[in-house]
C-alpha cells in the first residue's frame, strides 16, 4: 500500500500542483487505478494533469476498490481481477480495451546471448518474475509450464513494473514481462504456442461521485484516441 | 484539563485503534492453520533467522561505534555521530536504492566484488540481513552511546590503577555498567530488523524462503489470501508486544 500511497500522492500533486501552464479542465479530475503496464498508455491518452492515476498490480488493485478506495474507474491486466469486482457489485460491466502478449525482457544488446525460454533455467542467469498473485506472474508461470521450463528466479516482485525495473537496474540479467514493458532494456519474443495473450478489461466504478467523466475516459480510451495511443505503446487490438 | 484530555485521548485511540482494528480482522479459528502454512512458516524462519543476524552486525559493528562516539574526542564527531544515525529518519526504501548504489551488480562496490565470496549480496538472504543491520544498528548505536556517556570514568579509573588492562577494564566494569541500556538498544535494533520492509523490498527482493520475510510476506499476502496476511501480523504484533514487556523496567514502569 505504501506504493500505492505514494503514486496517489504524486497524482494528486500532479494534478494540483502544475502553475496553470495547462489550463486546468473544467471538469472533475476523476480518479483511475489501472495495471502497473498500462502507466505509459495512460499518461499519453490523458495526462496526469487531468486525471490521478494509481498504477498497481492488479490484485492490488481489486484490493483497493473492495477497500473502498475513491477510484471512478478501474483498469486491470486480466479478467479474473476484474470478474471480482463484478461479483462484488462494484463495477459497472467492464468492456475489453486492450490485448498484450508476453516477451523475455533482456539487458540491451542482449549481453547474457538469451535466446529463448529454455535459457531461463541456465544457472548462470538471473532471473526475476512477477508474484504468481499478479497477473503477469501467473501468466509466466503458465508460459514457463507450457514451454516444461524450469526456473529458479531470484526474486517475485509484486507486479510487472518492479520486474521490468531489476533488469533495466542491471540486477537480474532477463525476466518475463508483457511486451509492452520491455522499455529501454532489450527483448527476445516468446513464440506463439508457448505464448500468453492477456486481455485488458475496463470498468465504471459503482460508487463515482463523477460518473460523466468516468464515462467519457472509458469511451476516450475505447474510441479511435486510445486505439491510436495502446498501439504506439505495442497494446494489440482487443 | 478537559482541553487537553480530548486530544490527549484521540491520540490514544489513533494509535490504539489500528492494533484492535487487526485484532477484530483476525482469522482466530484458523489462525493457526494460517500459521502453520509452507509459507508462513518460511517468512517466520526467515525473519527471525535475519533480524537475529542484522542484531549480531549491529553488536559486532555498533557496540565499538558507540564506544568511540562516546569515548574518542576527534574533529567531526559530531558529522559522523549524525550521519550514523541517519537511518533512523531516513525513508528506508532510500535506504534500500543506496544500498543498491553500492553493492548492486552496477553499485561502485558490486560492480569489482560481485564474484567474490560472500557476495552478490541483492536477492540474497545476505542482502536481506544487510538491509536490516543497515536501518536498525542506529537504535543500538544511540542507546549505547548514552549508557557508555553516563558511565562515571571513576569506576574504569579506579580498575586501572587496580591493574587491569583495557579489554579486562571493559569487560567486567564497563560492560556491567551499561548492559542495561546496551540490552534496550539491542532490543529496539531487533524488533526494528523484524519490522523492516523498505529497504529490504527494495535491496533484496521478495522469493519465498529466501527473501520474504514477515512484512513482504504480509503486503504480499494481503491482495490474494488476506486471512494468512493478518495471521502473520498478529505474529509480528505479538512479537513487538513481547519486545515492549521485556523494556518494561526501563518505560512502563516508570511513573
Amino acid at each position: 500500500m505504501r506504493r500505492a500511497a505514494a503514486v496517489l500522492l504524486a497524482g494528486a500533486a500532479a494534478a494540483t500542483g502544475c502553475g496553470g501552464s495547462p489550463p486546468a479542465p473544467r471538469t472533475a479530475t476523476i480518479t483511475v487505478l489501472a495495471a502497473a503496464s498500462l502507466t505509459e498508455a495512460f499518461d499519453d491518452l490523458v495526462p496526469a494533469a487531468h486525471a490521478r492515476y494509481s498504477f498497481a498490480g492488479s490484485q492490488q488493485l481489486v484490493a483497493q476498490v473492495t477497500a473502498g478506495a475513491p477510484a471512478d474507474v478501474v483498469a486491470t491486466a486480466d479478467a479474473g481481477s476484474m470478474a471480482q469486482l463484478v461479483q462484488a457489485g462494484l463495477v459497472d460491466p467492464p468492456r475489453d480495451f486492450a490485448r498484450n502478449r508476453l516477451a523475455i525482457a533482456v539487458e540491451p544488446g542482449n549481453p547474457r546471448r538469451v535466446q529463448g525460454l529454455a535459457d531461463l533455467a541456465r544457472p548462470d542467469l538471473k532471473v526475476v518474475l512477477a508474484d504468481p498473485s499478479v497477473p503477469a506472474g501467473r501468466y509466466a508461470r503458465q508460459i514457463l509450464d507450457r514451454a516444461g521450463v524450469t526456473v529458479r528466479p531470484i526474486s517475485l516482485e509484486l507486479d510487472v513494473k518492479a520486474v521490468a525495473a531489476k533488469v533495466a537496474a542491471g540486477e537480474a540479467d532477463a525476466a518475463i514481462v508483457y511486451a509492452t514493458d520491455v522499455g529501454r532494456a532489450g527483448s527476445v519474443a516468446i513464440p506463439d504456442d508457448a505464448n500468453v495473450v492477456a486481455t485488458y478489461p475496463v470498468a465504471v466504478v459503482k460508487a463515482t461521485t463523477h460518473r460523466a467523466e468516468a464515462q467519457a475516459f472509458v469511451d476516450r480510451l475505447l474510441g479511435p484516441a486510445g486505439r491510436a495511443v495502446l498501439a504506439a505503446r505495442g497494446f494489440l487490438a482487443p | 484539563m478537559k482541553r487537553v484530555a480530548v486530544p490527549a485521548a484521540l491520540g490514544v485511540a489513533l494509535m490504539v485503534l489500528p492494533l484492535a482494528g487487526l485484532l477484530q480482522h483476525a482469522p482466530w479459528s484458523n489462525l493457526w492453520t494460517e500459521l502453520a502454512s509452507d509459507q508462513g512458516l518460511a517468512a517466520l524462519r526467515l525473519s527471525l533467522v535475519c533480524s537475529l543476524g542484522a542484531l549480531g552486525v549491529a553488536l559486532v559493528l555498533g557496540v565499538p561505534l558507540a564506544w568511540v562516539l562516546a569515548r574518542v574526542p576527534f574533529p567531526g564527531r559530531a558529522l559522523v555521530r549524525a550521519l550514523v544515525t541517519l537511518p533512523m529518519v531516513l525513508p528506508p526504501v532510500v535506504g534500500g536504492v543506496g544500498l543498491l548504489g553500492v553493492f548492486g551488480r552496477r553499485g561502485f562496490l558490486g560492480r569489482h566484488f560481485g564474484s567474490w565470496p560472500g557476495f552478490p549480496l541483492p536477492f540474497t538472504t545476505r542482502g536481506v540481513v544487510l538491509a536490516q543491520a543497515f536501518v536498525a544498528m542506529p537504535f543500538l548505536v544511540v542507546a549505547a552511546e548514552a549508557g557508555l556517556r553516563q558511565l562515571d570514568a571513576r569506576y574504569e579509573d579506579a580498575a586501572a590503577t587496580l591493574g587491569a588492562g583495557p579489554w579486562r577494564r571493559f569487560r567486567t566494569v564497563t560492560l556491567p555498567l551499561v548492559a542495561p541500556s546496551l540490552a534496550a538498544g539491542a532490543a529496539l535494533c531487533w524488533a526494528r530488523a523484524l519490522g523492516e520492509f523498505g529497504a529490504t523490498i527494495t535491496f533484496a527482493g521478495s522469493l519465498p524462503g529466501r527473501t520474504r520475510t514477515l512484512p513482504t510476506a504480509i503486503y504480499a499476502d494481503l491482495q490474494t489470501r488476506p486471512d494468512a496476511a493478518v495471521a502473520l501480523s498478529v505474529v509480528l504484533l505479538g512479537m513487538s508486544l513481547a519486545v515492549l514487556v521485556a523494556l518494561r523496567g526501563r518505560w512502563l514502569g516508570a511513573r
